[in-house]
């Protein structure tokens, strides 16, 4: 069993002063093994409060971020999972699922994270699963017009993973949960 | 040498001691009164020695008087056996020294309390008067403080069980008032003793003495039938008589300490007037302040631990007491250092915010006389002070934990002009801390515009005084904060927040060139949010001079924006024309959305040369432009072949041609039908696909050394073709994509591309497409070939 967390699109300061206080208090140090990251912190200080929560942090470049020596793209493997990482304002259209699919076939990963739309998906397609964890913070954004705070874990198991994704709605944290196995003659790339 | 001595008289003393004792005890045991008295006189006169240090003297003194314990209760024994007080007392008299004797007859007469033989009125009496012939300032105290000892259980305190009546209980406290009184003068002589040179050693050896005179005040706060009338009109003025008379200010010093450590708080409460009223008349060189912070604290304390006694605070009138007490001292000591003044006003302020927190305006008053007394002094320049000052101001800020509440403190903010540049920063940085840490909501701009003239050492440089030393980090850090704070700012009413964003705006516009890039962005944001709930409200419900229409605040963001440009943060103000420019669309305002685009072009045009922030530019630009809705045709025209334009002219092949197939999508919005042009998006993806074949050439002409990502680019095009085809547009035959699928399968049996796996999903994607029912296969047909690999 292995925790990985995702989240992104904080926007801290210029969209938001911090995590909501009920998020931080779930984001215990020591529980997570890997923290990925779709970038847009916008500053050191929630980098090194990432880093806290876990050290084996992978974060790609949002086009707000401080620093610029952030990739554009990332890919790591995890149990048998090949996960890839982008931002997603790269991506155009913004949010459209066919672009990130193509994206997602360009990186031969089975789960691409994603961010940008400030909205939770978790969408199941020919090529694998593009995961949003939306904005961690609930931070205005142009495309989405109704933003609450979210971010994802995944709980990855050998070949299945199950992705548990919270939303804090009105003031009160609700999770929901959705599984994904991945067949083990793999069909993606070695 | 001295030292030496002294361990040498003590050995001798201590050996007398112990050989007197012996025979003492013998004596005892033999039931000898004589001889138990000759021995035990013989024993008490070792301490007629002026040979030792206090501190020796105290070891010897102890040594004594461990063995005397065993002669009071031969004492007694002997009462039993009938022997009178007067007997005793006759035999006593026959030890030759004044001294022996005196410590016989204490020790016999304490005895004779508990028989009521005699009345205690009159032993007490007797002793504490007899006791007035050793003059000897270190040998009297230690007499008395043996009398005190000796007598301490015999007299009615409380919880003793001994009853005693009204006459019984004043008995007991003319007593010890008598020998504190009288302890006080012998200690207090002790400071003119020997000469001037050694001063110092012996304020050092009478503090090591000052509990002996201490432990009276103590005897008597335990005293039954001290309430609060005796103490206030007997004890109290006793004490205060002797403190203020013996005009020594070692004495005075540890004796007022000691009587507001002793005595019950409320006691203090209720003769507050009495108390204040001895300062001063204190020596002058007594520390005040340590004796009314001493005081402060203990009531602040009081009121802390126990509400029922607040309303006594105020029937007192503690607070205006306590004022107008520090104004005196503050005004009598002139050359009274501004950290020390201040020290006396936060002790003050501490005890006014326990005691009489909801009481703003005390609190003010604080502040206010504060201000009054840094006035004198001018601006602050040592460091001491400032730290006093930022404690002080520190106080209500962590007593309420709410800015909003600091703000009615009209003098606050004309405390915090009395520090320097630095200190200022300091404090405004704990400040807008406190807002961020209580997340404390502040909602009208007036609060807001207080909340940044406090702030505006953080805010701005003070009158172009530039600071230069500091460490890059720590001013973006800073800056940062300021950023957080702007989302603490907020109120539903539309109208108000507006107001909100002006202020804020007017203030962090004076911010300098350093910080505008740190703090215009959350100020953006939180003006793009209002313009959203704007949207959702009705049509122009304020009239035209109204401030709160989304143009408006549009135009305000121009205008702010502009000056990130003065300060060469192009990339940040390209980033945020485009958000103005989604949020302009939003709300259908067609011309404001051109001109914001309008900027941004130019920026990227003459500000951004470097060629990697030039490729991220455009993405955003791209894919901002392709969600333009209310753009007219020819607007919308413009800007597209523009962006294509900047497109082609990006420094790298492959990012030319990735940028000029993101174009494609300009000329397709899936949900407007007007919107949907598939011949410009095919000529476009002709078009990169003629910049991936010159990639192709560059890497042939270069012998296929280095794999230059020209397959990569046909697969992306692939791809880009297919998405369209999907879409339903017309234009995309299947020639076309059977075309370039065969140039990449030929491309890659020449040489390893790196594409493969690409490839491959791909071809999976497509086959998998084929499956589908309906629409899907149908148009996949178009596009069946041969794949052989």
């Amino acid at each position: 069993m292995v925790l990985v967390l995702a989240l992104g699109d904080l926007h801290v300061p210029h969209r938001a002063a911090d995590l909501p206080p009920k998020f931080k208090s779930m984001l215990v140090p020591g529980k997570i093994q890997h923290i990925i990251c779709t970038g847009n912190l916008c500053i050191k200080e929630i980098h090194d409060y990432l880093k806290t929560i876990c050290p084996d942090l992978h974060i790609v470049r949002g086009e707000f971020d401080e620093d610029a020596r952030y990739p554009e793209n990332k890919t790591l493997t995890i149990g048998q999972f090949k996960l890839g990482l982008c931002h997603g304002h790269q991506v155009i259209p913004w949010g459209d699922l066919d672009s990130l699919a193509m994206l997602q076939r360009q990186l031969g990963v089975d789960i691409l994270v994603t961010g940008h739309t400030h909205q939770f998906t978790a969408y199941k397609h020919e090529g694998g699963v593009v995961i949003n964890p939306g904005s961690a913070t609930g931070a205005y954004s142009s495309i989405n017009q109704d933003v609450n705070p979210s971010f994802v874990l995944m709980d990855i198991d050998g070949f299945r993973a199950v992705v548990y994704v919270y939303e804090l709605i009105d003031g009160e944290v609700k999770v929901d949960k959705i599984e994904f196995k991945k067949p083990p003659t793999s069909n993606s790339a070695p | 040498m001295i030292a030496e001595d002294d361990e040498k008289w003590l050995a001798a003393a201590n050996a007398a001691v112990k050989q007197n004792a012996f025979y003492m005890q013998r004596a005892i045991d033999s039931n000898n009164l004589k001889d138990a008295l000759k021995f035990s006189a013989q024993m008490l006169s070792e301490l007629r020695t002026s040979k030792l240090s206090p501190h020796k003297y105290y070891e010897l003194y102890m040594r004594v008087f461990n063995e005397l314990g065993t002669l009071e209760i031969f004492f007694k024994e002997e009462t039993g056996r009938g022997c009178s007080i007067a007997e005793l007392y006759e035999l006593v008299q026959h030890a030759g020294n004044i001294l022996p004797r005196l410590y016989l007859l204490c020790t016999i007469g304490s005895v004779y309390i508990k028989s009521k033989d005699v009345t205690t009125t009159d032993i007490l009496k007797d002793l504490v008067e007899m006791c007035r012939a050793v003059q000897h300032p270190l040998r009297g105290l230690f007499l008395r403080s043996y009398l005190a000892q000796v007598t301490r259980d015999k007299l009615p305190s409380i919880g003793s069980e001994l009853e005693g009546d009204g006459d019984a209980q004043m008995n007991a406290l003319e007593f010890v008032l008598q020998n504190f009184t009288e302890m006080n003068k012998l200690w207090v002589r002790m400071q003119h003793q020997g000469s001037s040179r050694e001063k110092e050693k012996r304020e050092k050896e009478r503090n090591e003495l000052r509990d002996l005179v201490g432990k009276n005040l103590h005897v008597l706060s335990q005293l039954e039938g001290v309430d609060l009338g005796i103490y206030r009109d007997t004890v109290l003025p006793r004490i205060l008589e002797q403190v203020v008379n013996c005009k020594d200010e070692l004495a005075q010093c540890y004796l007022m300490d000691c009587i507001i450590q002793v005595f019950p708080d409320d006691f203090h409460l209720q003769t507050l007037d009495v108390l204040l009223g001895v300062c001063p008349q204190l020596q002058p060189s007594v520390d005040i302040k340590t004796v009314l912070s001493g005081l402060m604290e203990r009531l602040s304390n009081y009121a802390a631990s126990s509400v029922e006694a607040l309303p006594n605070f105020l029937q007192v009138e503690a607070f205006s007491k306590f004022n107008y007490a520090i104004g005196k001292v503050v005004e009598a000591q002139v050359d009274l250092p501004a950290a020390g003044s201040v020290t006396l006003y936060l002790f003050l302020l501490k005890f006014t915010l326990h005691v009489y927190s909801d009481r703003l305006d005390y609190v003010d008053q604080v502040l206010g006389s504060c201000v009054t007394q840094l006035s004198a002094t001018g601006k602050l320049c040592d460091d001491k002070a400032a730290k006093q000052i930022v404690a002080f101001l520190r106080a209500p800020l962590e007593k309420y934990n709410n800015v909003v509440t600091i703000l009615k403190l009209t003098n606050y903010p004309r405390v915090m002009e009395y520090l320097d540049h630095e200190t200022n920063k300091t404090m405004a940085i704990i400040i807008v801390q406190s807002v961020l840490k209580n997340n404390t909501h502040i909602s009208t701009a007036d609060e807001v515009d207080a909340l940044f003239e406090l702030a505006k050492g953080l805010i701005k440089d003070f009158d172009g005084t530039i600071d230069n030393e500091i460490d890059e980090e720590d001013f973006q850090e800073e800056q940062n904060f300021v950023a957080r704070l702007v989302h603490n700012l907020y109120n539903d009413d539309p109208e108000e927040m507006s107001k909100i964003i002006f202020t804020v705006r007017k203030h962090i516009l004076t911010g300098g060139p350093k910080r505008l890039p740190l703090t215009i962005p959350a100020l953006v944001f939180s003006a793009l949010k209002l313009i959203r709930r704007l949207r959702g409200g009705d049509e122009n419900p304020f009239g035209d001079d109204a401030s709160a229409t989304p143009k408006r605040i549009l135009q305000l963001l121009s205008e702010t924006v502009e000056a990130l440009s003065d300060v060469s943060a192009p990339d940040l103000a390209l980033r945020l024309y485009l958000q103005c420019a989604q949020a302009a669309n939003d709300c259908e305002l067609e011309t404001v959305t051109y001109e914001f685009f309008t900027k941004a072009y130019l920026l990227y045009e003459e500000e951004i040369s470097d060629s990697k922030a030039q490729v991220t530019a455009l993405r955003l630009i791209i894919g901002t432009l392709q969600r333009m809705r209310v753009l007219s045709v020819e607007n919308r025209d413009i800007l597209t072949h523009k962006a294509t334009g900047y497109s082609a002219r990006l420094l790298r092949k492959p990012d030319q041609c990735r940028a000029v197939y993101e174009c494609a999508h300009l000329f397709w919005a899936d949900e407007c039908e007007n919107l949907k042009d598939g011949e410009r998006v095919v000529l476009c993806l002709i078009r990169a696909q003629r910049i991936a074949d010159a990639v192709q050439n560059m890497t042939n002409a270069s012998r296929g050394t280095s794999s230059t990502g020209s397959v990569a680019l046909y697969v992306e095009l692939l791809n880009k073709y297919l998405y369209f085809l999907e879409k339903g547009n017309t234009k995309v035959t299947g020639d076309t994509i059977k075309s370039l699928a065969e140039l990449i399968r030929s491309e890659t049996k020449k040489v390893e591309s790196g594409a493969e796996s690409f490839i491959n999903s791909t071809l999976r994607y497509i086959e998998f497409q084929r499956q589908q029912d309906g629409g899907m296969s149908e148009k996949y047909e178009k596009i069946k070939m041969e794949w052989f690999e």
